[in-house]
């Protein structure tokens, strides 16, 4: 190898180093940092009185909204209110008496399971209990 | 001494090279030439979006506490604040319109032969970052609407096989939608985009500059030469008379259904009925929502979004996939399903404002 394909190798080399030397930092930089959150398994989700046979509200359950609803009979029904076909927060609707994402038409039963549309999977279900007026929303126990 | 002033900036500036350069510039007539007006217009919208976006930012306060509440000031406080608004958001949906039309009519006039391969990525690469630009600045007035279609935007994002994860996270600036998205998309919106798309823009009227404008085949096939008309001034005129019409055609948009504010954004609000994204993503969305859960053992959803991004892929490449000549029965099986690009796109936009039902 001659002098100057020696010399062409090394600028070549160095460049390189120092672009990814560059670069790196940069790329690191652009990830955001991952931030620990604290595990929620129980929440007051609301009051009782609060929700009218039929209705629903979505509650926070750590960074998430859950799904609370009354149903005609008067009972409580709560679950992840994340559809988990693209991420879209569902609702309730009492005329049907489903779960439904507006997004794009993914519809689940009572019971969080995905029954039309494109959800490829049920909604996550939690346990309901009410304490005195507070309705508590606990992650299910065989999750 | 303004003729002193001429000469000078003539002799400093290299005017009379540029002159030459505008003047060499020779615009086909055909009975297709309509449609070179549409990259021109294209770019008049740009401008337009560049000068309104500019004129936003005095204003809009990037956070998301005070995102919604300085768009609804801009809207309801700023003198013309309504309609500098009004006009950014119809411009961006009129250019990625018109941009459509261009990047449709110049596949199906098969524009993209060589020595033009180069000129179609360039265009290509220009429509991925409207689409983009538009994606990133949906976000930006912190709405309900804007939330859910950049929750679902970023979750199918998040879906495409191996990079999936890192490109969700690094589009939300963490694990949700929340105000490090919001600052993000603005970041992407005003600065790393427009960089971008000004380099790239200027790769591409480069390249159309060097290459000239192309001529269909089967006007090249007629055997006799084809006429042409000088850029400038005749067929720049005809151009300016077409971004006059636009810029009529914004106010009057502006002025009569000036955009919607809509609700702040709430994550712990049901994504409410009737959402749909703008229709330039509508066939997109149609699509998603018609699969079903499970296609062949995999999620549907997977599958739409594998599909779409090889069409994507596909569409990209046709340069080097169709016949060089631009004749023969490669040729025609292209433009075919160019003309099935263009119904696929058209009926499944349709259907997203005929609520989902054909």
């Amino acid at each position: 190898m001659d002098r100057r394909r020696f010399l062409d190798w090394m600028i070549r080399i160095s460049g390189t180093t120092l672009g990814a030397f560059v670069l790196y930092p940069v790329v690191r930089y652009l990830v955001p940092p991952r931030i620990p959150e604290a595990v929620t398994r129980r929440v007051v989700a609301g009051k009782v009185k609060e929700l009218q046979p039929g209705s629903f509200k979505i509650f926070p359950f750590g960074s998430q909204p859950g799904l609370l609803i009354r149903t005609q009979d008067g009972s409580f029904r709560a679950m992840s209110a994340v559809c988990t076909h693209l991420g879209c927060t569902a609702q309730y609707r009492g005329a049907d008496r489903m779960v439904w994402c507006a997004c794009h038409n993914g519809v689940y039963d009572l019971e969080g399971r995905n029954v039309s549309g494109p959800p490829p999977r049920p909604l996550e279900r939690y346990d309901v209990h009410v304490e005195g007026e507070d309705v508590v929303v606990e992650k299910a126990r065989t999750s | 001494m303004i003729a002193r002033v001429q000469e000078w900036l003539r002799d400093r500036l290299g005017l009379d090279e540029l002159q030459q350069l505008a003047e060499h510039k020779q615009i086909p007539l055909h009975r297709h030439t309509f449609w070179y007006y549409w990259g021109g217009m294209t770019l008049f919208l740009f401008g337009i979006q560049v000068c309104t976006g500019i004129l936003l930012l005095l204003y809009y306060r990037a956070s998301a506490d005070e995102a919604y509440e300085s768009v609804r000031f801009i809207m309801t406080q700023v003198s013309f604040g309504w309609l500098i608004r009004s006009i950014h958001s119809w411009s961006a949906n009129l250019m990625i319109g018109a941009a459509m039309v261009h990047m449709f009519s110049a596949f199906m006039m098969k524009a993209y032969r060589r020595p033009r391969e180069a000129t179609w990525l360039s265009g290509m690469l220009l429509f991925g970052l409207s689409m983009a630009f538009g994606f990133s600045g949906y976000l930006l007035p912190w709405n309900q609407l804007a939330f859910f279609a950049t929750k679902v935007g970023t979750d199918i994002t998040g879906a495409v096989p191996v990079v999936g994860p890192f490109m969700l996270r690094f589009l939300r600036g963490g694990d949700h939608i929340t105000g490090a998205t919001l600052t993000r998309f603005f970041g992407f919106h005003v600065a790393i985009l427009p960089a971008i798309a000004t380099m790239i823009l200027g790769v591409h009227l480069y390249l159309v500059q060097r290459h000239g404008m192309s001529v269909p085949p089967q006007v090249e096939d007629q055997g006799t030469p084809v006429p042409q008309m000088k850029f400038v001034p005749h067929f720049l005129l005809r151009d300016m008379v077409g971004w006059l019409a636009a810029l009529g055609g914004l106010a009057l948009l502006a002025a009569l259904l000036p955009w919607e504010l809509g609700l702040k954004a709430d994550p712990y609000v049901p994504a409410p009925a009737g959402i749909k994204p703008e229709w330039y993503f509508g066939w997109m969305f149609q699509t998603l929502r018609m699969l079903p859960s499970h296609i062949a053992g995999l999620e549907g959803e997977l599958i739409g979004i594998i599909g779409i991004g090889l069409a994507g892929m596909v569409w990209l490449l046709a340069p080097f996939l169709d016949d060089p000549t631009g004749r023969g029965p490669r040729a025609r099986f292209w433009s075919g399903l160019g003309v099935a690009a263009i119904v696929y796109i058209t009926v499944f936009t349709l259907l997203v404002y005929r609520g989902g039902k054909p």
